[in-house]
């Protein structure tokens, strides 16, 4: 028995004030749900524009569980498609990415499509005369993601075609990835290889949600980045510079009322940024040459204000995380309700020296690889919950931490940085965007 | 004096030291400059510019041997084990005059952890040099054969 679908208030009862029910963690039906309204209402990720720079160039992506296409036409305009044929349903293309060219042919019969996805030929095109084929939708090639916005080089699209525009959907919250791009001082980012990529076994919102979790780093971490830093005082003593490696490690131990003071910034739509004030990744070694390149590309004032923004995660709800300071965007991709794919990808700062490039590559392997001591620490963390969420003892999980009664959904606050309130925003969004179609599927159902 | 069965017999203490959990005994196997790395692309040419799985020192190798035995290591509670299946090493170089001392080994890899098993399979090639009249691990390279696939926690050394 379906126990949440077509039923948008117990969907919403799931999240209140300050707790949420497990179920939204464990439960297969709310998966299904998430995959059916969440996902299509959201802008999500799909790629960005350096991975298409010439025409016929094309990547495949999922949003949600939806296999999608995107590429770049011959007259430079970027289209994201559904990545099926219009014929038996065959996937166009199965690379991450490639170049086909002038077109893409179906390997099945061949039909063929431009780049912009409209059909361009079938085989034996007579066999369809008289038939009625030009009022079918396949006469129309490729079926098209219409929502699609480019914003500065990272493409999101949208399924459902009603909803939020990208603007009302994102708001001040592109702050983040102006600042990422403006850190290049040709204000441009470039995509230079694969992701890293990391199977979890536990529900996606566990990872979104860790995104702006500052009171975990100095627990769970003490076993690597903890390590980290006591085997370097031991072995180099404290005298010497910590080597780059040490210095993306150590900050992760900071004590509480560090994170406190740097702050937390919400904005509406479950999005929002841990690193307000300051951050982890504040206190890195200059890089020689940079400030120098970037003060010749913007001026003395503007340089600094650029690189005085020191965000640590910013989370684009519902599944994207941006690190502005270290050129990193990690994409956690549902796969099933215990099930994520994490693929997190650096960005090369275009005009940049190598060395900037050479630590955010660090600074991903570190903590966001398969390999990685830091990843250990969580995903042990997220497998321990999600078996442990199945109990039945206590079904709700708090998120009280720094709770105020009657706190404005939708705000945009800049707050203590240990409170957990960005959770409760995500959780909000949650709602907002599982329910916000649910009522017509129910019209349409009847 | 280096021979080619002196490589060979390395090569194959070297995995009896990880499956046995010595690990203090594999670090001495490194040369202080010696580096242990996993590549992220087929037939990588840079660890440094091109992403990696691993490119670690001696300092980051002594760190993920120390937190395997730590109080707090969630991760290792229970304890991960592993098993290494060798084929014979093939010599890509024994050249005592030269100093450089290099094979190629193919192999597959067994990590177990509760009642999770895992097991993966590629090429390990390793960059040798003498000191004194040992040989140390300039460069351990592990090529596995689906390097792109998203794995879970590798957490022991392959
Ligand atoms: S399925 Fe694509 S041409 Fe037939
Ligand atoms: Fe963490």
């Amino acid at each position: 028995m379906a126990k949440y679908r077509r039923n948008a208030h117990a969907v919403a009862a799931l999240v209140r004030e300050a707790e949420v029910h497990r179920d939204v963690y464990v439960d297969p039906e709310i998966f299904e749900l998430e995959m059916e309204h969440l996902f299509p209402n959201s802008w999500i990720y799909v790629g960005h524009a350096s991975q298409l720079s010439k025409p016929g160039d094309f990547i495949t992506a999922n949003i949600g569980r939806q296999p999608v296409l995107a590429s770049r036409h011959s007259d430079g305009s970027i289209h994201v498609f559904y990545n099926r044929c219009p014929h038996k349903g065959v996937k166009i293309a199965s690379e991450p990415c490639g170049n086909t060219g002038k077109f893409f042919r179906c390997p099945y019969h061949a039909w063929s499509f431009k780049t912009d996805g409209s059909l361009l030929a079938i085989p034996l095109k007579k066999g369809y005369e008289g038939t009625g084929f030009g009022d079918t939708q396949a006469n129309e090639g490729l079926s098209k993601v219409r929502n699609v916005v480019v914003y500065r080089d990272f493409i999101f699209a949208r399924l459902n075609d009603s909803g939020l525009s990208f603007k009302d959907y994102f708001g001040e919250s592109l702050s983040t990835i102006d600042n990422m791009v403006d850190r290049s001082p040709d204000g441009k980012l470039a995509v230079m290889a694969t992701p890293i990529r990391y199977m979890h076994t536990c529900n996606w919102k566990m990872l979104v949600e860790n995104q702006t979790d500052t009171c975990h780093p100095m627990v769970a971490h003490e076993s690597s980045a903890g390590t980290a830093v006591k085997v370097w005082k031991r072995e180099q003593g404290e005298a010497t510079e910590a080597p780059m490696a040490v210095q993306l490690y150590a900050p992760f131990m900071s004590p509480y009322e560090f994170y406190e003071q740097s702050g937390i910034r919400i904005w509406p739509n479950g999005h929002g940024h841990t690193g307000v004030n300051n951050s982890i990744h504040s206190n890195y070694a200059g890089i020689p040459g940079y400030l120098d390149q970037m003060v010749a590309a913007y001026g003395e004032k503007r340089a600094l204000e650029i690189l005085g923004e020191v965000r640590h995660n910013t989370v684009y709800f519902p599944n994207i995380m941006v690190k502005g300071a270290v050129q990193i965007l990690r994409n956690f991709i549902p796969i099933a309700v215990d099930r994520t794919l994490v693929e997190s990808w650096v960005y090369r700062l275009v005009g940049a020296p190598d060395k900037l490039y050479e630590r955010a590559l660090m600074y991903n392997r570190f903590i966001n690889a398969p390999t990685s001591i830091v990843g250990h620490d969580d995903l042990e963390m997220y497998e321990r919950a999600q078996e442990g969420l199945t109990t039945n003892g206590n079904q709700w999980v708090n998120l009280q931490r720094l709770y105020e009664a009657g706190e404005q959904p939708d705000a945009t606050a800049v707050i203590n940085g240990t409170s957990e309130r960005q959770m409760r925003n995500q959780f909000h969004a949650w709602v907002k965007f599982m329910t916000m179609d649910m009522d017509q599927h129910v019209e349409a159902a009847e | 004096m280096i021979s080619e069965k002196t490589i060979t017999d390395f090569i194959y203490r070297e995995a009896e030291l990880l499956d046995t959990m010595q690990w203090q005994g594999w670090l001495d196997l490194f040369h202080p400059e010696g580096r242990y790395w996993m590549p992220l692309e087929w037939q990588q040419q840079d660890p440094v510019l091109q992403p990696s799985l691993m490119y670690e020192d001696l300092l980051l190798l002594k760190v993920r041997v120390e937190r395997l035995a730590g109080e707090r290591t969630f991760s290792q509670k229970p304890k991960s084990r592993c098993h290494h299946l060798l084929q014979a090493p093939q010599i890509v170089a024994c050249d005592a005059t030269a100093g450089v001392f290099k094979a190629r080994t193919s192999y597959i890899y067994t990590e177990t952890r509760g009642d999770a098993l895992e097991r993966y399979s590629g090429w390990v090639s390793h960059d040798l040099v003498q000191v004194g009249d040992d040989l140390k691990i300039k460069l351990k390279r592990v090529d596995l054969v689906n390097f792109d696939a998203p794995f879970g926690n590798i957490q022991l050394f392959m």
